[in-house]
């Protein structure tokens, strides 16, 4: 008796750990592969990755089926800009770990390090299907916000999937108010930066010395900018205007290493097709259409829309700090997409916008983005089309696990569910 | 034009908002003026307009399949499958369409922090002292906000204009028709009474006790703000009273902070109070039983599915968000069900967005809520959620007699829908306003383009 007590505790409270195998049978499978759409398709998986996509699979033994007829199978969704996992609440210094101030480094920041595997956000975020979150650092009073991470949102100790995997630099308005209030500064900064980061690499030992030391940036700041100067991290270049674009773009001829990833862009689309053929991808929010500022005076729902038709590869995401979006909305990338969509984006190029695009444009796509055979099996079931408002997951699979569709949110739900206590307060009621 | 001086006039003999000049006549007592900045709204020109063939939620729970609206003189004249078109009349064929009762946003700040947000656009907070219920969210509104074309596009035909919450009396709202005026007065909503906005918890709390380090500091420190102010309001009014019962012959000096208190008192300005948590709105409809009068609405009511049974008691509106929650603790609890909970406890739930972008999607806010209650358990169609985005919202604000719903007699304010508006992919394809069609997403001409944006880049772009 006590055992079984002991093991129904275990299934409760340990939740699934160990991936099983798994067959999802019948469903509509958006494989955003070289598959395409395949109708009454099985995906196979195997532990903690996918070993299958195909129509008229055979399941092996072994494997648990979860019957999707009528269903429909996307991988799961990503968010590339977000504050999950490291804001359990924004306007209080305690619940927070994405900025730094008054902070003697900037783009060292390494925003990793706040990531709680543990937070509300995680179970909240990836109940919507949402799988994967970029992590961004959001500065407040540097040019440089920091490292920015990727982490899953399964249910595990550790979340990150890639720690200083893209870099932050603010040239909005915002940013280029704290490198002395004006874009003269601003760019001034940014490129001296580059510079001193490749001096540093090539003349590391001058500067270990203290021989080779007049540049305006720390060593410990250089040292993080050194794999963005070499191209291997992203820089990830926070901005609005199309002049300004147009300046990311000329810096990205200046130095064709850099992986410069163009994030907010609300006048991208004025220069759609110079963005096309420089190859620089951008992060927007598809929501946005006011003129917010002098420097976004051009926003359109249609930016997306036409970023995407004109060739450019476009990641929706919402602002690291707003209410679409952010720790708390990341959940809303789903909606992000029916919204493009209904302006104009093909269902298709939607679906890419919020799984393979942010995969590549933050390097995790040799791992996630896409139902195909040795990807990680970020699978999401869903009850009907996944950018319809009123759908929602019936299943949720990250990275071989089944995770249950519970946050703390569904349990206050419960709680209160016919406002009936029982005998007790509510307390007592879970 | 005279309908709407009637219109008004019923308005104002509802409310109670009497007219007058503050001048001794005589030996006639001294009157307050309660309306010196009046409307002077006039509906845009419309012919008589007939849609046909449409999915038709009249606002109030109904929903009628292959049904003509016919709208003339600014009104709706007829809803149903029989309804005879005039000749002359323009026909719009709505087959595969929906036709809703045009959304009415209980929150929003268009206008007072309005785009570009520019510092010297930061008009939404008197910040200087927690009571200032002296002030009025229309003196302070921008009619050029390019945010008002964005929530015509979205389907939005009114809306209440509030001041912030950093202040335990924010001051007086005001409710405006959706329509680009030269004047904040051409947009002022015919005969609709003023609000006032108060606020609880953590934003007046920090702004003055931890960053003013001044009163009030604490949840108790707001409440004794709120009793003082109230107190104080009594006296005044029963000075008032006095006063014009001819007990007494000289008038009370006259109190702009006071009027507006003594205002809600008399029953004339409705009160809409930012408040997240379920303990404390219990606290505040106990506050307004203490001094005699109503709550109209809890504002964001994010825990309000806590207590939906006492604000059904009650009789408070509660306007809620779908599911944007977490910025700082006192919306920590929310649940994505709170709107259909409240709903379901037979207590008034509204969906608002106090949000320039959120005001645009009002109607998917509402799906999201729908489809959320629906998956628990709750059995709530898409007709009687729509009372959630237009009558619930008209009631609150005291305008359900002109607009809110679809029937005969009221304002034409109307949207015809691309699909079925609780879909991601439908959008508003024409927005009316008194039976004039001011938006027609088909016809780039037909865009309001406001002063802001003409000359700019972008200007007259799809948004």
């Amino acid at each position: 008796m006590r055992l079984f007590a002991i093991l129904i505790f275990a299934l409760v409270f340990a939740g699934p750990t160990t991936a099983e195998r798994l067959a999802i049978t019948g469903g509509t499978i958006h494989t955003v592969g070289a598959d395409g759409t395949i109708e009454n398709g099985t995906v196979l998986i195997d532990g903690t990755t996918i070993r299958a996509v195909g129509a008229g699979l055979a399941v092996p033994d072994g494997y648990r089926v979860i019957d999707a007829s009528g269903q429909i199978v996307t991988p799961g969704l990503m968010n590339s800009i977000t504050t999950v996992g490291v804001r359990e609440i924004s306007l209080d210094e305690k619940g927070r770990d994405e900025r730094l101030a008054d902070a003697p480094i900037s783009a060292a920041f390494d925003v990793a390090y706040g990531i709680n595997p543990r937070a509300t956000t995680v179970p909240t975020t990836r109940i919507e299907g949402v799988t994967r979150v970029g992590v961004a650092p959001v500065s407040t009073d540097t040019l440089f916000d920091g490292q920015g991470a990727v982490a899953h949102l399964g249910d595990a100790a550790d979340i990150v999937v890639a720690a200083r995997a893209f870099m932050v630099a603010d040239m909005t308005d915002d940013g280029t108010k704290l490198a002395g209030g004006s874009r003269g500064g601003a760019w001034v900064y940014l490129k001296n930066a580059l510079a001193e980061a490749a001096d540093y690499d090539t003349n590391r030992a001058r500067y270990m010395g203290g021989v080779h030391r007049d540049g305006l940036l720390s060593r410990i700041d250089l040292k993080a900018l050194v794999p963005v100067v070499k191209g291997d991290t992203p820089l990830v270049l926070r901005l609005h205007q199309a002049a300004d674009i147009r300046r990311a773009i000329a810096l990205a001829d200046e130095r064709p290493n850099l992986r410069i990833v163009l994030y907010g862009a609300r006048e991208g689309w004025m220069v759609a097709d110079e963005l096309a053929a420089a190859g620089l991808p951008v992060i927007a929010n598809s929501m946005i259409n006011l003129p917010s500022s002098f420097e976004s005076l051009a926003s359109t729902m249609q930016n997306v829309v036409r970023l995407d038709a004109a060739g450019v590869t476009v990641a929706l995401a919402g602002d690291a700090t707003g209410v679409i979006g952010g720790s708390h909305n990341a959940r809303l990338v789903a909606q992000l997409a029916g919204v493009a969509v209904a302006h104009g984006m093909p269902w298709d190029a939607a679906l890419a916008a919020v799984t393979v695009n942010p995969a590549r444009i933050l390097g995790i796509a040799a791992q996630y983005g896409s139902l195909e055979a040795g990807k990680d099996a970020d699978v999401v079931i869903w009850d009907g089309d996944p950018f319809e408002v009123m759908s929602a997951p019936v299943a949720v699979i990250i990275r071989g696990t089944e995770v249950p569709l519970v946050s703390r949110q569904t349990k206050l739900r419960d709680r209160y569910l016919g406002l009936d206590p029982g005998d007790k307060p509510f307390a007592y009621k879970r | 034009m005279i309908r709407y001086v009637m219109r008004a006039a019923a308005l104002i003999a509802l409310g109670g908002l009497a007219a007058c000049a503050e001048e001794p006549t005589g030996g006639d007592r001294i009157v307050i003026d309660s309306d010196p900045f009046p409307s002077t709204y006039e509906p845009a020109a419309s012919t008589p307009t007939a849609i046909t063939g449409a999915t038709l939620l009249d606002g109030l729970g109904g929903r009628i399949d292959d049904a003509t609206i016919l709208m003339s003189d600014g009104d709706i004249v007829a809803v149903g499958t029989d309804v005879a078109i005039p000749k002359g009349a323009t026909v719009i064929d709505g087959s595969a369409q929906w036709v809703t009762p045009g959304i009415i946003d209980v929150h929003s700040h268009l206008g007072i922090y309005p785009s570009p947000g520019l510092a010297a656009h930061s008009e939404g907070n008197e910040s200087t002292d927690p009571v200032t219920a002296e002030v009025w969210a229309e003196h302070s509104v921008w009619p050029q906000d390019p945010g008002f074309a964005r929530a015509l596009a979205g389907g939005v035909t009114a809306m209440q204009i509030l001041p912030g919450s950093v202040n335990l009396f924010g001051g007086r709202s005001v409710t405006v028709k959706n329509v680009y005026a030269r004047t904040v007065q051409g947009m002022k909503f015919p005969g609709a009474p003023h609000g006032l906005k108060m606020a609880c918890g953590e934003n007046p709390k920090y702004f003055y006790g931890t960053s003013r380090k001044r009163a009030p500091s604490t949840r108790m420190g707001n409440v004794a703000g709120y009793r003082a102010a109230w107190a104080e309001a009594a006296d005044y009014k029963r000075d008032w009273d006095a006063y014009t019962a001819g007990a007494k012959n000289e008038p009370p000096k006259r109190d702009l902070e006071l009027d507006t208190l003594k205002g809600v008192l008399d029953g004339d300005i409705l009160v809409h109070m930012h408040c997240y948590r379920a303990d404390e709105m219990a606290q505040i409809l106990d506050m307004a039983e203490e001094f005699g009068y109503h709550v109209a609405s809890f504002q964001h009511a994010v825990e309000a599915y806590k207590i939906a049974d006492i604000l059904a008691e009650h009789g408070t509106c509660s306007a809620m968000w779908a599911d944007w929650w977490g910025f700082k603790i006192e919306a920590y609890d929310s649940i994505r069900e709170n709107i259909p909970f409240v709903h379901a406890a037979n207590a008034c739930a509204i969906v608002h967005s106090d949000s320039s972008i959120g005001i645009q999607h009002l109607n998917q806010e509402a799906a999201k809520a729908l489809a959320d209650g629906n998956r628990v358990g709750l059995e709530i169609d898409k007709a009687t959620a729509w009372i959630w985005l237009s009558a619930n919202p008209a009631k609150s604000l005291g305008i359900f007699e002109a607009t809110g719903s679809l029937e005969p007699g009221k304002d034409a304010d109307v949207v015809l829908w691309s699909g079925d508006p609780f879909s991601s992919y439908t959008r508003a394809e024409k927005v009316f306003v008194d039976g004039a069609m001011l938006y027609d997403r088909n016809d780039p001409a037909s865009w309001p383009v406001s002063d802001f944006e003409l000359g700019q880049v972008g200007e007259g772009d799809a948004k």
